[in-house]
């Protein structure tokens, strides 16, 4: 691997007002690979997620680097931010009725990326947007960007989504359960448009997920986290080798399609796992 | 008691004049006594519409539903609540959050009038696997799995028949639904239950159901027996692709 976009060492994230930090002491670093972060609700996936592009303004986060290609992020003022923050590296969300904008048509949101980080017309922003829009796979993105989010599919507004994302070209994509609100027919398509995008253009992708098989076929490396902490770093075609206890609780607590029907392994939180480091 | 459940031409029409929208065209399938019966389909397909039409809780649709042979639309509200419930995707949503567990659980047992409150309540917070002294606790108190448990012991507290289950675990995490799900199969086993669960996860449907119905557009394209996932014998495309999907998904192609 050549040197990394993003290099993270011993990140503490602690909410205002909390008496004990959501994150202690992840390390990790991004090539232009596809990183998978996994753990269940409350590990602090999102929250690293968040912490990257400094989205939680009332959290104290230290760390003893933060680094983005030779950005220290942690030493630029909110201003210097907002240069990064969507042009280099933007995140797409969840769920795209709660992240689009309810009263904007969908081909202006998506143009505003554009005309927000380059000095362009708005004609040509909306050209961007349109092509832009092509290239996520939506028919007729004319008329698609004359609409309404409450107009569009799931699918789609998850498409449109991930077009106003990548239309500045970013470096990095932070990613944060990008199809759990989609049915599985949906989900993959969606996610092999991210993923050929993200190849395409030699991005660097940290999926977030509670999704085991999400990451294990759609990223190279895998982190799984618990309780704040990085617990195992795995290849994602080694996923079914994991060694930590907690992984593999993960991975027995899953029905598969063929399994057998005895009861399903529960996972056993042992107090230990709070304090381990990686290995 | 076990209960089999039929709906004949189930049909629903929302809105009126030239924007009705009819989002069950003509719904049939008979449930077995005792069988766990799963619908599945994308979002919008109407599976949750078929759950909430077999409890009334939306009542102008056409057709019928029975319950043992009876209509559901023959039973008083006292004997409907009594024969089914229903268990709701979100915990986090479905628990007023200002009700106590207490508060929560015993509201039935004083419509329905039952006798020994603090002993039923206590029985079934033990049968869903919570402490007893969680009858005091507030949701914002409860973890989503606890939170789920407790909307579980809401729907057993009457000793139904029926559990109508809409998405029960799809907002909790993987481990977490595999507690929920261990405690329904349980539940089944000891009580005799008949479960109709909507899922878009065909590897839960496989875990947990006998038969299920593959759902388009308000139709019901086929119905399948599990061991057809595995193998991908479906007959219809659509169900074939939700199949097909499926098992790519796990990672089986």
């Amino acid at each position: 691997m050549t040197s990394p976009i993003l290099d993270v060492k011993n990140l503490h994230i602690r909410y205002g007002g909390a008496s004990a930090d959501a994150v202690r002491g992840v390390s990790f670093t991004l090539g232009r690979e596809r990183l998978g972060i996994v753990g269940e609700s409350g590990s602090g996936k999102s929250t690293v997620g968040r912490a990257l592009l400094r989205l939680l303004p009332s959290a104290k986060i230290t760390a003893e680097t933060m680094r983005f290609e030779d950005i220290e992020l942690l030493s630029l003022t909110e201003k210097q931010m907002l240069g990064i923050r969507g042009r280099r590296m933007s995140m797409i969300l969840q769920d795209p009725k709660f992240s689009l904008n309810p009263i904007r048509k969908v081909g202006d949101q998506v143009a505003e990326t554009y005309l927000r980080h380059f000095k362009c017309s708005r004609k040509e922003a909306g050209e961007k947007a349109i092509a832009m829009l092509e290239a996520v796979k939506i028919r007729d993105p004319e008329r698609v960007c004359e609409q309404y989010p409450h107009e569009i599919s799931g699918g789609m507004g998850q498409r449109v989504m991930i077009a106003m994302m990548l239309l500045a070209d970013p470096d990095v994509v932070i990613a944060d359960e990008p199809t759990s609100a989609l049915d599985v027919t949906v989900r993959l398509q969606v996610l092999n448009i991210l993923d050929s995008l993200v190849r395409d253009r030699g991005i660097g992708l940290i999926m977030i997920s509670h999704d085991l098989n999400l990451v294990r076929n759609f990223c190279d490396r895998v982190l799984i986290m618990y309780a704040g902490r990085v617990v195992e770093t795995l290849a994602a075609r080694d996923l079914d080798k994991a060694q930590h206890p907690y992984t593999r609780g993960l991975l027995a607590a899953q029905p598969r399609i063929g399994g057998a029907r005895a009861p399903l392994a529960v996972l056993d939180r042992r107090p230990e796992w709070l304090e381990e480091v990686s290995r | 008691m076990t209960v089999s459940v039929e709906t004949r031409n189930l049909s629903i029409t929302f809105g009126h004049g030239p924007t009705a929208l009819k989002v069950l065209p003509d719904v049939s399938f008979l449930v077995e006594p005792g069988e766990c019966f799963g619908l599945v389909g994308e979002s919008g397909s109407g599976k949750s519409t078929i759950l909430r039409c077999i409890s009334m809780l939306t009542d102008f649709w056409k057709g019928d539903v029975l319950i043992n042979g009876k209509s559901v639309r023959d039973m008083p509200l006292i004997e409907r609540c009594r024969t089914l419930q229903m268990v709701f995707q979100d915990p986090y949503g479905s628990l007023h959050p200002r009700q106590s567990v207490r508060t929560v659980l015993s509201e039935p047992l004083r419509i329905h009038k039952l006798s020994d409150h603090e002993d039923r309540m206590q029985k079934v917070l033990t049968d869903v696997g919570l402490p007893v002294s969680f009858l005091d606790r507030f949701p914002h108190q409860l973890s989503g799995g606890q939170r789920q448990r407790v909307a579980i012991a809401r729907a057993l507290i009457l000793e139904p028949s029926l559990l109508l289950l809409d998405e029960p675990t799809s907002a909790l995490d993987v481990s977490v639904q595999a507690e929920i799900l261990n405690l329904l199969q349980r539940l089944r086993e000891l009580h005799g239950f008949t479960y109709i669960m909507v899922t878009h996860d065909l590897a839960v449907v496989d875990h947990m159901c006998d038969r299920f119905a593959v759902m388009l557009r308000g139709e019901i394209t086929e119905i399948l027996p599990r061991e057809a996932i595995p193998g991908c014998e479906a007959t219809h495309p659509y169900s074939r692709e939700l199949i097909g999907a499926s098992l790519e998904y796990e990672g089986h192609a």
